[in-house]
C-alpha cells in the first residue's frame, strides 16, 4: 500500500492546530475574560477551572512548531521569519501569562495584584499576536528562492487587525463557555452573560472578516465561486455547510444558555471555530505558504515523513488517550460550596 | 546577509538557551528526587517524606513553569532566526524533535496537572505513578535533546544529495550518533548533581538556623549521598565524553586545551590566554606531557593543534577553553563537597558542622554555573559550524534585519530578567518558609474556593485590589 504521506501529515498538522486553537483558546479566553472578574476570589474560581490542564493544551502549540520543522521544513522555514515580530510577541507575552500560574498563588499584594495583570495582558497579547499570525498567513508570504523576501511589517494590515480582534471575541467565547460549563452560583450567571456578549461579537466579526476575505483575497473568492462579481453555485453550494456549520454553532449557544443548560454551550463554540477554521482551509487547500508552496513543495523527505509516521500512529493515540484521563480526573464543576471533589 | 542580524540571533540563542537550561537541568533532577520521595512516603508511611515531597513539588512547579515557557521559546526559535538551517536539517533531526514533543512534553504536561493538583483528586498509587512519568517525561526530553544536538556535533546516518540537501539512510545511526551516549550521560548526571546542589543548600540553610528539623536532616544526607556518588561518576562520564572529542571534533579539542601546534607530548594549560590573533598562549602555567595524556590517554600521544585548520574553521579559543576550567573547576570542587560530606556524615553529624553547611549554601547555584559552561564548551567548540563539517553557522540563520533582532534580544533579556528574579525570589521565599506545615496547609477545608487537596494549599491567602 503507497500511503500519500505528505497529504497524511497535512491533515495531523491541521489537526494539531485546531486542537491548540480550541483547548488553549478556552484557557487563554480565562485570561481575555479576566479584567471583567468582580472579585478577587473569582479570578482566583476562574483560574482554579484551568490550572490543571493549560500546559497539555500549550503543548498542542510546540507539536504545531515541533511538527511543522519535521514534516514541511521549508514552510517552517518561509513562514516563522516573516511573522518573526507577531511569532516572539506572542512568544513573550505567552512567558509572562504562563508563568503567573504559579507566580500568582506566591506573589503578597504587590506580586499578586502584577501577575494578575500580567495573566490577563499576556493572554490578550497572545491571541491577538497569533491573530496576526494568522492574518498574516492568510494575506500570503513574499518568498524568494523558499526564504522569505519581504519586509518585517508585512503581517500587518487592516485585514489582519479584524482577524485579530476575531480571534480575541472568539477565545473569549471559548473561555465563558468553558465557565459556564465549569463553575456554579454567581460566577456561572456571569459566565452565561460573558458567553452572550462573546457570542455576538463573535457572530459580528466572524462576518466581518469572512466578507473581508473575500473581498481582499480574489484567490479566495474564487475557490467560493465568487469571481468578478458574479456567483458560480457549482463552487458555492458543495461549501455552504461550513458556514451553515459556523450558523448552527452560533444557534446552539442561543439555544444552549437560554435554556440555562451547562455543557452544549461550549461545544456550540466549537461547531463554530471549526467553521472558520474549515472556511479558511478551503480557501487556500493546497497551500502551506500561501499562495507560494503547496503542502507537497514544502514536505520533508518521504522517508522522514514515514518514520515520522511511524511513531506517531502510536503516540498520537496514546497522547489522546491520557489527555482524556486528565479531564476526567478534574471533571466537574469547580467550586468553593461544592462538586470540585467527590 | 545581514552580518548584524547574525551575530545578534547567536546572541539571542544563546541567551535564550543559556536561560532555558537551568530549568531542564533542574526539573529532570527535581522530578527523580520527589518521585523518590513520594516511594520513600509510600512504602516507609514516614511522614516527613510527605512534607518533604509537598515542599519540594512547590518549588518544582515553579521552576516548571519556567522551563515550559522558555522552551515553548526554543521549539520557535529553530524556524523564526535560523531558518535555513531548519530547511537543511529538518529531513534528518525533525523527527528527533517532533518525538521529542510526542513522547516526552505531553507526558509531562499533561501528568504535571495530575501531580500538583491532584493529591487528593487520585488515590496515592496513580498519584505516585503520575509523578514518576512526569520524572520519566524530563528524562526522555533529554534523550531527544541531546540526541539531536549530538547529530549537530557529529553527524552520521545521512547523505548529501546533488542538490545540497540531506536525507537520513539510517536512523539508529542518526539518532545514536557516536558521541550521544556519552553525552546523555553526562548532562543527566549533571542534572542530577545541580539538583543535588540546591536541595543540599536548602537544606543546609535550614539546618544552620535550626540543626533540629528532621526533614532538613533527612534532604541533607540525601544530597550528601548523591554529591559523593555522581559527583565522581560525573568525572568518569565527562572524560569519556572528552575522549570522544578527541576522537571526532579535533578542532574542538585544540580549543578546549588551547593547543595550537601539533606535536606529541602535549602540555596541559592549567591556565593562560589564548591570542587568537598570534596563534599563541600569553601568561600559560603548564605541566609538560599531561595534555596528551588527558586528552589521549598517554603522555606520547599525538594531539593536533589548532594551526593545522584553516583560520575559518578555528573555533573561539577564548571562551572555550575557559568555559571548560570553570565546569572542570566547578566538578573538582562537588567531588571536594562530596567527599567531605560523606567524612562527616561517616564519623559524626554533617549538620553540626557549619562550615560544611555553609559551603553547601555557597555551592547551590554552582551546578547551574558549570551546566551552562558545559554547553558553551559544546556550542562555541562546535562553531564556525551549527552541523559540524556540514553547514557552516553564518549559512544558517534567517534573512532577518538587525533590527528586529536586536529588538527581541532586548526583549527577551528585560523578560527573562523579570521572571528569574521573581521566580527566585518565590523559591527563596518557599525555602525560608520550610518543610514544615504550615498552619492550615492540607487539612482545612476549601478556602475562598480553592479546592482541597490543592498541593499548594499553602499559597499566602491574601486580599487582591482590582487590576
Amino acid at each position: 500500500m503507497n500511503l500519500d504521506l505528505p497529504l497524511v501529515w497535512a491533515g495531523i498538522i491541521a489537526i494539531s492546530v485546531l486542537m491548540y486553537v480550541l483547548l488553549d483558546g478556552f484557557d487563554l479566553g480565562i485570561g481575555i475574560l479576566f479584567p471583567f472578574a468582580r472579585t478577587p476570589a473569582e479570578r482566583d474560581l476562574m483560574m482554579d477551572t484551568v490550572a490543571p490542564i493549560w500546559d497539555g493544551n500549550e503543548t498542542w502549540l510546540v507539536l504545531g512548531g515541533g511538527g511543522l520543522f519535521a514534516a514541511f521544513p521549508l514552510a517552517y522555514a518561509a513562514l516563522l521569519p516573516a511573522l518573526y515580530v507577531p511569532i516572539l510577541i506572542m512568544l513573550m507575552a505567552l512567558i509572562f501569562r504562563g508563568v503567573s500560574f504559579e507566580f500568582r498563588l506566591r506573589g503578597r499584594r504587590t506580586g499578586k495584584r502584577f501577575w494578575t495583570g500580567a495573566f490577563a495582558h499576556g493572554s490578550i497579547i497572545a491571541t491577538l499576536a497569533q491573530g496576526f499570525v494568522l492574518g498574516g498567513f492568510i494575506q500570503g508570504v513574499t518568498l524568494r528562492g523558499g526564504q522569505f523576501a519581504g519586509a518585517p511589517f508585512d503581517w500587518f494590515t487592516s485585514y489582519s487587525v479584524i482577524v485579530a480582534l476575531g480571534l480575541v471575541a472568539g477565545y473569549a467565547l471559548l473561555g465563558a463557555t468553558w465557565l459556564v460549563w465549569r463553575t456554579e452560583g454567581e460566577t456561572h450567571e456571569r459566565a452565561r452573560r460573558f458567553a452572550w456578549a462573546a457570542a455576538g461579537a463573535v457572530a459580528v466579526l466572524l462576518a466581518a472578516v469572512s466578507v473581508a476575505t473575500l473581498a481582499v483575497h480574489p484567490q479566495i473568492a474564487a475557490r467560493w465561486g465568487l469571481q468578478d462579481g458574479r456567483i458560480d453555485w457549482s463552487q458555492l453550494a458543495p461549501r455552504l455547510p461550513i458556514p451553515a456549520l459556523g450558523g448552527f454553532g452560533l444557534a446552539l449557544i442561543a439555544f444552549a444558555l437560554s435554556r440555562r443548560t451547562h455543557v452544549w454551550p461550549f461545544f456550540g463554540a466549537i461547531l463554530v471555530f471549526a467553521s472558520g477554521y474549515l472556511g479558511l482551509a478551503v480557501g487556500f487547500f493546497p497551500y502551506v505558504v500561501p499562495y507560494s508552496l503547496t503542502f507537497r513543495d514544502a514536505a520533508n523527505a518521504d522517508n522522514t515523513l514515514a518514520f515520522l509516521l511511524a511513531g506517531g500512529v502510536v503516540l498520537l493515540p496514546a497522547i489522546i488517550g491520557y489527555s482524556l484521563w486528565v479531564y476526567y480526573v478534574f471533571r466537574g464543576k469547580v467550586g468553593a460550596d461544592a462538586g470540585f471533589y467527590h | 546577509m545581514d552580518f548584524d542580524a547574525l551575530l545578534l540571533s547567536r546572541l539571542q540563542f544563546a541567551f535564550t538557551l543559556a536561560f532555558h537550561i537551568i530549568f531542564p537541568a533542574f526539573t529532570i533532577g527535581l522530578a527523580s528526587f520527589l518521585a523518590v520521595l513520594e516511594a520513600l512516603w509510600l512504602i516507609t508511611k514516614t511522614d516527613s517524606f510527605r512534607r518533604l515531597y509537598l515542599f519540594w513539588v512547590k518549588i518544582f512547579a515553579i521552576s516548571f513553569g519556567m522551563g515550559v515557557v522558555s522552551g515553548v521559546v526554543m521549539s520557535y526559535q529553530f524556524g523564526t532566526n535560523w531558518s535555513v538551517f531548519s530547511a537543511v536539517a529538518a529531513p534528518v533531526i525533525g523527527p528527533l524533535l517532533a518525538f521529542e514533543v510526542l513522547t516526552a512534553f505531553f507526558l509531562e504536561a499533561s501528568f504535571l496537572g495530575v501531580m500538583l493538583f491532584g493529591w487528593r483528586k487520585v488515590g496515592p498509587g496513580l498519584h505516585f505513578a503520575a509523578t514518576v512519568l512526569v520524572a520519566l517525561g524530563t528524562l526522555t526530553s533529554a534523550f531527544w535533546i541531546i540526541s539531536a544536538n549530538s547529530w549537530m556535533q557529529v553527524p552520521t546516518g545521512y547523505v548529501r544529495l546533488p542538490d545540497g540537501s540531506l536525507r537520513a539512510t539510517d536512523w539508529v545511526q542518526v539518532i545514536f550518533s557516536p558521541t550521544f551516549p556519552y553525552r546523555l550521560a553526562h548532562m543527566v548526571l549533571a542534572a542530577y548533581l545541580s539538583t543535588a546542589l540546591v536541595v543540599g543548600a536548602a537544606s543546609a540553610w535550614r539546618l544552620l538556623r535550626d540543626a533540629g528539623e528532621a526533614e532538613s536532616n533527612i534532604a541533607l544526607r540525601m544530597a550528601i549521598g548523591m554529591f559523593a556518588i555522581v559527583a565522581p561518576l560525573q568525572l568518569v562520564a565527562g572524560d569519556l565524553s572528552g575522549k570522544q572529542v578527541f576522537r571526532l571534533q579535533p578542532a574542538k579539542l585544540a580549543a578546549i586545551e588551547a593547543f595550537w601546534v601539533s606535536r606529541a607530548e602535549q602540555p596541559l594549560h592549567l591556565v593562560a590566554w589564548p591570542d587568537r590573533a598570534q596563534e599563541t598562549n600569553h601568561l600559560a602555567v603548564e605541566i609538560p606531557k599531561l595534555g596528551s595524556w588527558v586528552t589521549a590517554g598517554h603522555a606520547s600521544a599525538y594531539v593536533r593543534g589548532l594551526k593545522s585548520f584553516p583560520p575559518a574553521d578555528r573555533p573561539p579559543v577564548f571562551i572555550v577553553f575557559w568555559a571548560f576550567r570553570i565546569m572542570v573547576g566547578l566538578g573538582v570542587a562537588m567531588i571536594a563537597l562530596g567527599l567531605w560530606g560523606a567524612w562527616l556524615a561517616w564519623r559524626s553529624a554533617p549538620e553540626r558542622n557549619r562550615a560544611f553547611l555553609r559551603a553547601c549554601v555557597v555551592m547551590g547555584p554552582f551546578g547551574f554555573v558549570a551546566v551552562i559552561a558545559g554547553w558553551v564548551v559544546a556550542e562555541v567548540g562546535r562553531q564556525p559550524y551549527t552541523i559540524y563539517g556540514v553547514l557552516r553557522t553564518e549559512q544558517s540563520v534567517s534573512p532577518l534585519r538587525a533590527g528586529e533582532v536586536s529588538l527581541s534580544l532586548l526583549a527577551f533579556i528585560v523578560t527573562y530578567a523579570i521572571i528569574f528574579s521573581v521566580g527566585a525570589l518565590y523559591i527563596l521565599r518557599l525555602i525560608a518558609e520550610g518543610p514544615s506545615p504550615s498552619p492550615h496547609e492540607d487539612t482545612e477545608p476549601p478556602r475562598r474556593g480553592r479546592p482541597p487537596g490543592y498541593a499548594l494549599g499553602a499559597a499566602p491567602d491574601q486580599p487582591e485590589p482590582a487590576p
